[in-house]
């Protein structure tokens, strides 16, 4: 079988080129699940950029995006597959009185009456696909079940048609805002992969990538004062999607030299919560004095 | 699944033979009985490596070199430890296992002459600037400036080399020494004194700005160089590390090392920096453990059909009642009263229990909270409209009003108090918790207070962050009290803690 990455450099570089900016862990896990045919499941706090990872992947493999996004509820209709019952319904009252039932039910349970959902059909896809289980934390530990024939045999079983196999292993992530502990059996059939807030240098280059009109002095200064604020004790932590959008709103404003003042003035894109917000303003303007007394 | 063999033969470095094991079979390579070493200690370090996994390693570590040591770790990583929380131990496993893996990282003088076990490595190769051999020959003060410069321009591959410098130097290591590492690196930090170094990055960055610094470039400026410094301090505790493997053997390190993981981490025990992790994992658990109780809250219990609702959904099949629908009942919510002593050796497992209370007070109809130590205060008020809990409880350690005579624990007294002020507020609803020790130094242990709380409240329930080897030794009376109480729970860390709120729901 043909894989899809020389070595982990070449992951790196195809994915920056896609402008997706990973470290030495993404890349090495992305090729290792390429090598070991092994679903990857994504961690980390929000906005880390483990959705567009998925995405980043098949946009370099040319491979076709499957999604399914999980929500409390979903279940394997929605998951996997459906009965098209209304269709079975009509089909049942075309049919009249004179055919017998037995035939009648073949024919009710035949591809015809199928509902394709997107776990089926990343195993049925002819092309290459990619499959996304984004935030699969939200499934009920009853549902995560259904993933698991699926993540280690790449078939899904239906009853009244027997077994349906993948041609291809595609690659699969799954995502998770870890808001519950997976099951032991969901993990194990997954490599591990934690993505943790960027360090100072890959984003100052996704910002780059990612904010047009941005210049690598600003980028900078923006990655530098993240990371400072990601240091001090807060609720929530500014994600990269939050520092795009202050980069962002930096740029519109013309602004290109951050000050303590347009940092006031802006920071309420990047922190969420009051308390943090005052915590982060407090930081900024302080005499350096006062932050050597109590910084320690 | 089976596990292939890896048909990459890896290349050996110096210490390998020391650490195979004498029993190890002949098909296996050394890197195999290494990374089955290697597992066994994960295992023993807590982490929960199920077969599978093992296997799955085995395959990965033939796709990826081991000289490439952050692909190769995270390879392992990727298949060994599913649980973020478990990096840190698995990372010291590693660096302790893996450390004398790969050119770059052969020791230079250390190893030769170092016994019957190792063979003299390739002398100082791959090393950026010659490693120690090149710097022996430099003053305290010019290795200092080059320290300075180093930081200065963030020279990674030169930091890496004066790290090992320093630590050949001043750590004083000698084979054989029975001390730990942090005794080395305390000698080595000791010598370099980078609180004074920092400084003398600030001054020397407010010269060659152009103009003063605002307070916020200083601040940035410091974080930067702070990071710089703390990558060196990694080099140099990793320097260290290796010099201890190679002396004392793999597995005698890793045994020195195994920490407990964050969840284990004995509340009464926890050193500052299992602290810091303790505090940083409490967010994260509280936030899963309340999302977890909403959920069963609303589907652990069908109620019963609801015949309307269903009806009218049948309308849309054309009147067959093809999706039944049901009543969600809403269980009465219980009212939890925490009564905490807070005094030293158990304040710990206080603040993090009413953190944790509190971080799902949604699941309570009402919540209020009591500390004290000889004496007793309310403190519901300091977590009134609050955001952050955190905040909260750090005012409940510094504010509450709990000493009466002496500071010392008297729950006899503590007790009394909390009957006659809020006796009357304890009901047929209140849950009440007790946490402490019931180390009552003596006291009069008024343990009927707590008969009559039982006969008025729902559940007395009482939480002791002891072991309970301990329980009834000394001064405590833990067994006395718990007589009048619906359970008495050993809560020693945060995977008890965990457990038992969540039964309480
Ligand atoms: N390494 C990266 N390179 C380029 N862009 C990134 C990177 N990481 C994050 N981003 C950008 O940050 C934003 C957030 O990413 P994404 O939505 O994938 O995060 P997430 O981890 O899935 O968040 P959530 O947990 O909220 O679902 C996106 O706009 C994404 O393009
Ligand atoms: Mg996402």
């Amino acid at each position: 079988m043909g894989f899809r990455f020389e070595d982990v450099d070449g992951v790196r570089r195809s994915l920056a080129d896609a402008n997706y900016l990973a470290d030495d862990g993404i890349a090495g896990i992305v090729y290792l699940a390429d090598r070991l045919g092994k679903p990857i499941l994504v961690e980390g706090p929000a906005g880390t950029g483990k959705t567009q990872l998925a995405q980043s992947v098949a946009e370099i493999t040319d491979a076709r995006l499957i999604r399914l996004q999980c929500y409390e509820g979903l279940d394997e209709s929605k998951a996997l597959y459906e009965w098209n019952y209304k269709k079975q319904l009509l089909r049942i009252q075309a049919s009249g009185d004179d055919s017998g039932w037995s035939e009648i039910e073949d024919d009710l349970f035949s591809e015809e009456f199928l509902l394709t959902r997107p776990l089926l059909e990343a195993i049925r896809a002819e092309d290459r696909v990619l499959l996304l289980v984004d935030e699969v934390d939200r499934l009920e530990v009853e549902t995560e079940a259904l993933l698991l024939e699926i993540l280690s045999e790449y078939q899904v079983s239906i009853p009244e048609l027997g077994t349906v196999a993948a041609t291809q292993v595609p690659l699969v992530f799954l995502t998770s805002n870890a808001t519950r502990e997976l099951s032991e059996a969901l993990k194990r059939r997954c490599l591990y992969l934690y993505i943790d807030y960027p360090d100072l240098e890959r984003e100052r280059e996704i910002v780059l990538a990612k904010v047009p009109g941005v210049d690598a002095n600003l980028a900078d200064q923006v990655a530098r004062i993240v990371r400072s604020i990601r240091q001090l004790d807060l609720k929530k932590s500014p994600s990269v999607s939050e520092t795009l959008d202050w980069a962002r709103t930096l740029v519109l404003l013309g602004i290109n030299k951050v000050d303590a003042q347009s940092a006031t003035d802006t920071v309420n894109i990047l922190l969420k919560y009051r308390t943090d917000i005052d915590k982060a303003v407090k930081e900024f303007a302080d005499r350096p004095d006062d932050l050597v007394d109590d910084g320690t | 699944m089976t596990a292939p063999e890896p048909t990459r033969s890896q290349p050996m470095t110096v210490t390998e033979q020391a650490e195979t094991p004498a029993g190890g079979s002949h098909e296996d390579t050394p890197l195999l009985d290494l990374l089955s070493g290697f597992i066994i200690e994960l295992r023993q370090a807590g982490l929960p490596v199920s077969l599978t996994e093992n296997l799955d390693a085995m395959e990965a570590v033939t796709h990826i070199p081991i000289e490439d040591r952050d692909a190769f770790k995270y390879a392992l990583g990727a298949t060994l430890v599913k649980n973020h929380s478990h990096w840190r131990a698995f990372e010291v496993v590693f660096e302790v296992y893996f450390s004398m893996r790969g050119d770059e990282y052969t020791l230079d003088e250390v190893v030769e002459g170092e016994g019957p076990e190792g063979e003299p490595g390739p002398p100082g190769e791959g090393s950026p600037q010659g490693g120690g051999g090149a710097m022996s020959g430099l003053t305290p003060e010019q290795l200092a400036e080059m320290l300075m410069k180093a930081l200065m321009n963030g020279d990674q591959a030169m930091l890496r080399a004066l790290a090992r410098q320093a630590v050949m130097r001043y750590a004083g290591m000698e084979p054989g020494r029975p001390v730990g590492g942090t005794y080395y690196l305390y000698r080595t930090l000791r010598n370099l004194d980078l609180d004074g170094v920092l400084e003398g990055l600030m001054d020397a960055a407010r010269e060659e700005a152009p103009e003063d610094l605002t307070p916020l470039e200083e601040r940035l400026e410091r974080d930067e160089f702070s990071d710089r410094i703390e990558q060196l301090k990694q080099e140099i505790e990793a320097e260290i590390r290796r010099r201890l493997v190679a002396d004392r053997g793999v597995e005698a390190m890793a045994r020195t090392l195994r920490k407990p993981l964050p969840e284990d981490v004995d509340f009464m025990h926890a050193s500052r920096e299992e602290m810091a992790d303790l505090k940083k994992a409490i967010h994260p658990l509280t936030r899963k453990l309340a999302v977890r109780l909403v959920r069963k809250r609303r589907h652990g219990r069908k109620g019963s059909l609801d015949f309307r609702n269903t009806i009218r959904h049948s309308l849309s099949y054309g009147g067959v009642p093809a999706e039944p629908k049901f009543r969600f009942p809403r269980p009465a919510k219980p009212e939890i009263m925490v009564v905490a002593d807070i005094s030293g050796s158990v304040a710990a497992f206080a603040r993090f229990t009413l953190h944790l209370v509190y971080a799902i007070s949604g699941q309570f109809s009402k919540v209020r909270s009591f500390v004290f130590i000889d004496g007793l205060d309310e403190v519901t008020r300091f977590f009134e409209g609050v955001e952050d809990i955190g905040e909260a409880v750090h005012r409940v350690n510094t504010e509450a009003d709990v000493v009466w005579v002496d500071g010392h624990s008297d729950y006899g007294h503590a007790f009394g108090v909390f009957w006659e002020r809020f006796g009357r507020d304890v009901g047929p609803k209140t849950t009440v918790m007790i946490l402490g020790d019931a180390r009552n130094n003596y006291h009069a242990s008024q343990s009927w207070l707590l008969k009559e709380m039982q006969h008025k409240a729902r559940k007395v329930y009482w939480l002791n962050p002891e072991p309970r080897a301990y329980w009834d030794t000394g001064d405590s009376i833990v067994g006395e009290y718990s007589t009048h109480c619906e359970g008495t729970f050993e809560v020693r860390n945060l995977r008890q803690l965990e457990a038992f709120v969540e039964k309480l729901v």
